[in-house]
């Protein structure tokens, strides 16, 4: 183990680091700018192949997919930075009084993430999208909720876990308050656990909202989004499989990124 | 005993608040549903009728406790948008009935691919990183650098496939199997009711897409939970009577080793649920997944209601059945 154990997180975080910062760089330039148009068609371009000009090749309408992949990026990241955003802080707070104080407080909402925790995170989705109807707003909105007991149960845990250490105790009998101990003594003591979780946030946010927008019930047209583009592209496998490959593989690579952040946060903190 | 009981209260009460909870969730829902079923055009005097047909002129309360009295006795009531014929409305029973055998069996194949298929490669796996950490202490012959290349490289392979979202391999799939190989034909469903050997055959190809990130989950969590136990007291003491690596691995090892992963596998089945929603939707399997998401879209909540509820059921009850298997295979966890 020794001529690995010094160097081997090193990899996971440096390759987690630039996998997901390429897909973040292009997202966020997809914002303000794309090589070409991401609406306009040109019927002498369509289904071109991936090549110098259009480097992941042209749809069905010859509009530029990398283009469009860029977009979708955006979306899907600006998306789930909101949802990993709404859901963390949601769940430090919640987390974060209820390890502390416990109670009957504490019993109710650890039943209620018990209980969500098991369950399978898409049907939840999809139930709370049928009552609020599609939509981006909806998607930020129905899955900040959904994933709000994975960080309670996180955070919760370690708020227990600190709140007898000896600098709280001694921390309390100098009259500090409650809520000075809970957010400038005990929250910075578990951002590196936190980290962890906020990158396997994004991973499941990611994979969460692609679904969706494959299914149809995700964010709606002229959105434009990776999991809609997918499944436009299904019916063009035969001819065109780069028009499915390109966002398909976009999605594996931003997963794969936040997937291998985490783990190399994970083994930063281990080591 | 005792346990048990306790338990089982659990889960009636879990199914129960879940049951208020769906039903109560599309009342709050604006919109009209006779309106919808018949059209703007309709007479006040038929809209009048329906809404009466429906029982929809009753207190929500009262409306919960006829419609959850009819789940119990079997009548599940009927769908909005699905018609027998003309005059006579579609019953949910009958519209699940008819798709729920495609989605259990998808799920008990995929089920079947990964006990298969990852339990073996979990453990041989196991035996290839450890392998690997031992040679690689004395000096590092080949051997263990081959058992080392090889342990890395399932690590990176299911990493990857981890990262591949269920929908996306089934088009890899599609792509792949189907139109590369021809081993299948992509959207040539052929139902269990014309041809059962032939529906089998369609439905190993969603099931692969669906299995195989679980197959890398669990193996990884093998091989991770019997690493674990291999530096524990117990092996060196089996080593040092003499007992042979293979009887280490597999009559002390695996056995300790597999109390974890078989809590595992039942959230597996839970995410084979979840994830056959969106598979049967890539494969254009009329299953229940399917029926869900487009009941979901025109709105048609008995029908979205009554899936719910059956699927909260069969995932609280795999849960319940692990939960038991668990303390049977590990006695030590009922004198806790």
């Amino acid at each position: 183990m020794e001529r690995t154990a010094g160097g081997k997180w090193n990899k996971y975080l440096a390759a987690g680091i630039f996998m997901t910062g390429l897909a973040v760089l292009l997202g966020i330039v997809g914002f303000f700018w794309t090589p070409y148009s991401t609406t306009a068609m040109s019927a002498a371009e369509k289904f071109a192949p991936p090549s110098l000009r259009h480097l992941f090749g042209t749809d069905n309408f010859g509009r530029d997919i990398f283009s469009r992949v860029m977009q979708g990026l955006g979306t899907t990241i600006s998306i789930s930075s909101l949802v990993v955003l709404l859901s963390g802080t949601a769940g430090v707070f919640l987390g974060a009084f209820t390890g502390y104080f416990g109670g009957v407080a504490d019993e109710l909402v650890m039943r209620i993430t018990d209980a969500l925790n098991g369950f399978p995170s898409i049907l939840l989705t999809l139930v709370i999208i049928s009552v609020l109807g599609s939509g981006r707003q909806n998607v930020i909105i129905s899955l900040g909720l959904v994933f709000v007991p994975s960080y309670v149960r996180i955070v919760r845990s370690e708020f227990i876990r600190l709140r007898d250490a000896d600098y709280i105790k001694r921390a309390r009998l100098m009259g500090v308050g409650s809520f000075r101990v809970l957010f400038v003594h005990i929250l910075p003591n578990i951002f590196s656990v936190f980290w962890v979780s906020v990158m396997i946030g994004f991973n499941n946010a990611i994979l969460a909202e692609s679904g969706m927008s494959y299914l149809g019930i995700g964010v709606q047209p002229p959105d434009a989004s990776l999991g809609m583009m997918l499944s436009d592209a299904q019916g063009y496998l035969q001819s065109a499989p780069w028009y499915a490959l390109a966002p398909g593989l976009t999605i594996v690579w931003v997963v794969l990124g936040f997937s291998l952040f985490s783990e190399g946060l994970r083994r930063q903190i281990a080591a | 005993m005792k346990y048990l009981v306790k338990k089982l209260i659990t889960l009636i009460m879990t199914l129960f608040l879940v049951s208020v909870a769906a039903f109560l969730a599309f009342q709050i829902i604006p919109g009209d549903v006779v309106t919808s079923i018949l059209g703007t055009e309709a007479t006040p005097e038929r809209e009048e009728q329906l809404r009466e047909e429906l029982g929809l002129n009753d207190p929500p309360v009262i409306r919960y406790f006829h419609w959850i009295k009819g789940v119990l006795q079997g009548d599940f009531g009927v769908s909005y948008r699905y018609s027998k014929n003309m005059n006579e409305m579609m019953p949910v029973a009958e519209l699940i009935g008819d798709k729920l055998p495609v989605t259990l069996w998808l799920a008990s194949i995929s089920l079947v691919f990964i006990v298969v298929i990852s339990l073996p490669l979990g453990v041989l796996w196991a035996g290839l990183a450890s392998g690997g950490e031992n040679n690689g202490k004395y000096g590092g012959n080949v051997g263990g650098a081959v058992c080392h290349g090889l342990d890395a490289a399932l690590g990176v392979m299911t990493q990857t496939t981890m990262a591949i979202p269920s929908f996306f391999l089934g088009i890899l799939v599609t792509y792949v199997f189907g139109i590369l190989l021809g081993a299948f034909a992509p959207g040539g469903y052929v139902s269990y009711r014309d041809n059962f050997a032939g529906f089998l055959g369609y439905l190993v190809f969603p099931a692969m897409s669906i299995s195989l990130p679980k197959i890398a989950m669990t193996a990884r969590f093998l091989r991770n939970s019997m690493l674990t136990e291999l530096s524990s007291d117990y092996v060196r003491t089996a080593y040092s009577k003499g007992a042979s690596k293979r009887r280490v691995m597999y009559g002390h090892v695996l056995r300790n080793a597999m109390m974890p992963v078989a809590t595992f596998l039942g959230m597996i089945v839970a995410e084979i649920v979840a994830g056959s929603i969106v598979v049967e939707q890539v494969f254009g399997l009329p299953g229940i997944g399917r029926l869900l998401v487009s009941s979901i879209s025109t709105r048609d909540f008995p029908v979205v209601e009554i899936l719910i509820l059956y699927i909260t059921f069969v995932v609280i009850f795999v849960y319940f059945l692990v939960d038991i298997l668990y303390r049977v295979i590990d006695p030590r966890i009922s004198e806790a």
